[in-house]
């Protein structure tokens, strides 16, 4: 199995004067699907990005596998397999669906010199893209215009193209973020084929996408983990219960 | 090295450093507010420069043609925002950069049709037409007049911008445009005045530099892409910035023409050192630019605002 | 009918039109004609050129004059000095355009936006004036070229040498840029407009990919303006004025951003539309001007009727709304 650990070690970073991650220690075992929630506003999307490497930290230590990722930039992130989803859907909208996959298709082989083939008349890419397209049922869209897409469409393009970058490590931010009760169960079969295969980081609202999939689960709550544990531990965490699960109606 | 003739060389410098200060500061607000790039403005500085001049052989008065030139910019200015900006604040800089392309092509063309080809002629008033004596060099009042009036206008800028309810509305509309209109004040003409007072700012620098650069269809174009570079160095949206650019680059832009030639020719041939030295002279401050990009990319003072 | 008809039907008729005209300018003994339309065209591949920047990567370049005067000097100073082969003269052009565009792009891109359109339009200024100081050149009044480029077999010696010479590089250039816009790298240039950060989120370098997209805009900005030299056998510095970067920006607005044959619609229209107007007043300027404007302001939908007639999907009013291929609106 390709898929590596996940190891965060006191991270630590502010924006201002507000410490938007508190001294955040994770360990994600290789394979396992580790869900994050936490009440909004808990810096949630922060951690993903630190982890990403689109912000940087001021303190702490990441470590995908054996290597300490900590002070790369996203670039070599994504050459360790590293890949996310965004919580705001972030496709090309101009391009196809299939243009879309296939462009996250390539980032392993680049495109230093590639100026004359159509990049979806690449074998490669193609064969790739037409296993991702079925695998989050898009196929029948394949050649729309992302921007015509439904919404619930879109967040599947969405998690379509992490998919297709070829990731060991998957970082999805909020995945079924406003989609609809039959959408969420489709994506949920989805995330469910993928455990195994790859690690999983995923931050989620729908507890039952949560509840259903995740091998373990932290919970963050102003910048800081308050518990980690295993779906039954958590839901019966009295520390939890108070935060968050007590205001929360879907629960 | 004349220490009087450097001086005046620097006070030279200082002067255009302050009439490129007029002009930017218009241009760093009018882009760091309202996100819009206006390549006219080197047009409504023409204009100053032109209804000054003419007002003033008409009239005999300085101070009337002053008051004439900034007000004609300032309408100039109004209707070039009604007409041709408002439509665009939403749209690509692509659209804006070509609108007032096009602007421009017209005023330069404007300005040949009502007064020819040839540059207009106009004196400097005979009151403020002296010498005075600074360090043992005579220095002409007229450009310390420039100076003077410069540094008024950065007060009175910067009170403006940081002490005024209009300055606060003009700062909150750089990070919540929609948050300002909520607060009751019209955005709309929020955005005039701006416009107005940015395009009232180039008419005075144009009115002022008239009888010392030359008045004439595209003279505001040189000044403009300065204005751009002073812009880009000292950060856009920031008046401070502006002021602390327009000084750094007119003075090293005059100190570099003065004395390039002659510190070259220590190490080359007269003739070469000549060539060379005003071809550098002229490259100087786009090299300066060039390198404070390298380390800042967003300018010098970067304002609060993205 | 989607832009694959239209490359297949537009594109040939169009060539076959444009390699009509020194014949109908010989029968109508009109030699003008030759070397207008050379001029054109010339125009037209540096319009392409520069739609490589902006309208695949949205990189809006004010300073593609700047290439065009590298181009004319090589083969001036070049010339100037004796060196009239062309592959000598055409290999400096080359070279110079690549450092030139590497450095200058090294320093635009790191800025977006406002801020990359006002740096490239003071580079091009600063060769603007580099090129009137050094007098030994000409100065602000240029160098006469006295002897055209040689290639050996082919010398770009007149009008209809240029010609011919330019309308195959166009052609050239336009099947090119048809599979560059599909092809991976393109992709990617496109991408990096639409989302740069999705882009570098994937592994790419946005950096790296704009600033090649730069280079190779250059080299051919630079070609053309090697071609402008040999017709107009003239190296000037108002090559390098920016109302020549403005009014190729123009250009390809007026024919459609982003499309391949856009641009060379775009400065026929223009070129021929200034060619009427200086024929009835000196000052053209006074009507070219707000023209220019009013197409600005009709923003991106103004040929939106044109394109109705060839029943491609309409753009008219829609943000967004794509071509099922991608194209961009």
């Amino acid at each position: 199995m390709n898929a590596p650990s996940l190891v965060i070690e006191g991270l630590v970073r502010y924006f201002g004067g507000l410490k938007a991650t508190d001294e955040v220690s994770l360990q994600v075992r290789p394979g396992e699907l580790h869900a994050i929630i936490g009440p909004n506003g808990a810096g949630k999307t922060t951690l993903i990005n630190l982890l990403t490497g689109e912000l940087a930290s001021d303190a702490g230590r990441i470590l995908i596998g054996d290597v300490d990722v900590s002070d790369q930039p996203v670039q070599q992130r994504v050459e360790l397999g590293l890949l996310r989803s965004y919580q705001i859907t972030s496709v090309f909208d101009s391009f196809t669906v299939r243009e879309n996959i296939c462009l996250a298709a390539r980032r392993r082989r680049g495109v230093r010199l590639a100026v004359w083939k159509p990049l979806t008349r690449d074998l490669e890419s193609m064969q790739v893209a037409e296993r991702i397209m079925q695998q989050c049922q898009l196929t029948h869209v394949a050649d729309e215009a992302a921007a015509n897409l439904a919404y619930g469409q879109r967040r599947q393009l969405e998690i379509a193209m992490a998919l297709a970058a070829e990731p060991r490590l998957l970082l999805l931010d909020e995945p079924m973020a406003g989609m609809s009760a039959a959408e969420g169960v489709a994506a949920i079969e989805l995330l469910r084929s993928l455990k195994g295969q790859y690690t999983i980081v995923l931050v989620e609202h729908d507890m039952n996408a949560v509840f259903s999939l995740a091998d373990r689960i932290s919970v963050l709550v102003y910048g800081k983990i308050i518990a980690t544990g295993t779906v039954d531990e958590i839901r019966a965490h009295p520390e939890v219960q108070k935060a968050y699960l007590g205001d929360d109606e879907d629960a | 090295m004349n220490s009087s003739l450097f001086l005046s060389q620097l006070l030279n410098g200082l002067q255009l450093g302050v009439l490129l200060f007029l002009l930017s500061s218009g241009l760093t607000l009018i882009f760091g507010i309202m996100n819009f790039i206006n390549l006219a403005h080197g047009s409504l500085y023409m204009v100053g420069a032109f209804v000054g001049a003419a007002s003033y052989n008409a009239s005999g008065s300085f101070l009337f043609s002053l008051f004439a030139a900034v007000a004609a910019a300032a309408i100039v200015g109004l209707v070039i925002e009604h007409l041709v900006a408002r439509p665009l604040y939403r749209h690509d800089h692509l659209y804006q950069v070509l609108a007032t392309f096009g602007l421009m092509m017209f005023f330069n063309e404007l300005a040949i049709f009502i007064w020819g080809n040839r540059p207009y002629f106009v004196t400097i008033p005979e009151v403020i037409s002296g010498s005075v004596e600074i360090l043992g060099a005579p220095y002409p009042v007229y450009r310390l007049l420039i100076i003077v009036v410069g540094v008024l206008v950065a007060f009175g800028a910067w009170y403006l911008i940081q002490k005024t309810r209009f300055g606060m509305l003009v700062r909150a509309g750089t990070t919540h445009a929609s948050m300002v209109s909520v607060l009751g004040a019209n955005v709309d003409l929020l955005k005039k005045s701006l416009f107005m007072l940015g395009a009232g700012l180039a008419g005075l620098a144009g009115t002022l530099a008239g009888p010392i650069l030359s008045v004439q269809s595209g003279m505001g174009d040189p000044v403009l892409i300065l204005a751009l570079v002073v812009i880009v160095v000292g950060g856009i949206g920031s008046i401070r910035g502006a002021l602390l650019a327009a000084i750094l680059i007119a003075v090293i832009d005059t100190l570099g023409r003065a004395y390039l030639p002659g510190i070259l020719a220590l190490v080359m041939a007269p003739a070469a050192a000549n060539t060379v030295g005003s071809a550098l002279a002229s490259m100087l401050i786009y090299l300066l630019m060039a390198f404070v990009l390298a380390f800042k990319p967003q300018g010098l003072m970067v304002s609060a605002k993205r | 009918m989607n832009s694959r008809n239209w490359m297949r039907l537009v594109l040939p008729v169009l060539f076959i039109v444009l390699a009509a005209i020194p014949f109908v300018a010989q029968v109508v003994d009109e030699p003008f004609y030759v070397t207008f339309f050379a001029r054109v065209l010339i125009y037209a591949l540096a319009a392409c050129a520069l739609n490589i920047v902006l309208g695949f990567a949205g990189l809006v370049s004010f300073g593609h004059a700047m290439f065009i005067g590298l181009g004319c000097y090589a083969v001036g100073i070049l010339s100037h000095y004796g060196i009239s082969n062309g592959w000598i003269q055409l290999f400096v052009c080359i070279a110079v355009c690549i450092v030139v565009a590497v450095l200058v792009g090294s320093v635009c891109l790191r800025t977006s936006g406002i801020g990359f359109i006002m740096i490239t339009l003071a580079f091009s200024q600063m060769f603007y004036f580099l090129m009137v100081s050094l007098t030994p050149f000409g100065g602000d009044d240029g160098l006469n070229i006295y002897e055209s480029s040689n290639f050996g077999w082919f010398e770009l010696s007149g009008s209809s040498e240029v010609y011919w010479a330019t309308w195959a590089l166009l052609l050239m250039l336009a099947l090119f840029l048809n599979r560059l816009r599909t092809s991976p790298f393109g992709m990617v240039l496109r991408a990096t407009h639409i989302n740069p950060r999705r882009v570098d989120a994937f592994g790419y370098s946005v950096f790296r990919i704009q600033l090649s997209a730069y280079v190779l805009s250059g080299v051919i900005t630079g070609i053309a303006g090697f071609l402008l030299a040999n017709l107009t056998a003239f190296a000037v510095p108002s090559y390098i004025a920016w109302h020549l970067s403005g009014e190729l920006i123009v250009m390809i607005v007026i024919g459609g951003i982003g499309l391949v044959t856009g641009p060379i619609f775009g400065a026929i229209v223009f070129l021929v539309l200034e060619e009427v107007l200086k024929g009835w007043t000196t000052h053209w300027m006074l009507v070219m001007g707000p023209i220019i404007t009013f197409i600005a302001l009709a923003g991106r939908n103004q040929f939106a009727w044109l394109k109705a007639i060839f029943n491609r999907p309409s753009t008219a009013g829609a943000a967004l709304k794509t071509r099922p291929n991608g194209e961009l609106p």
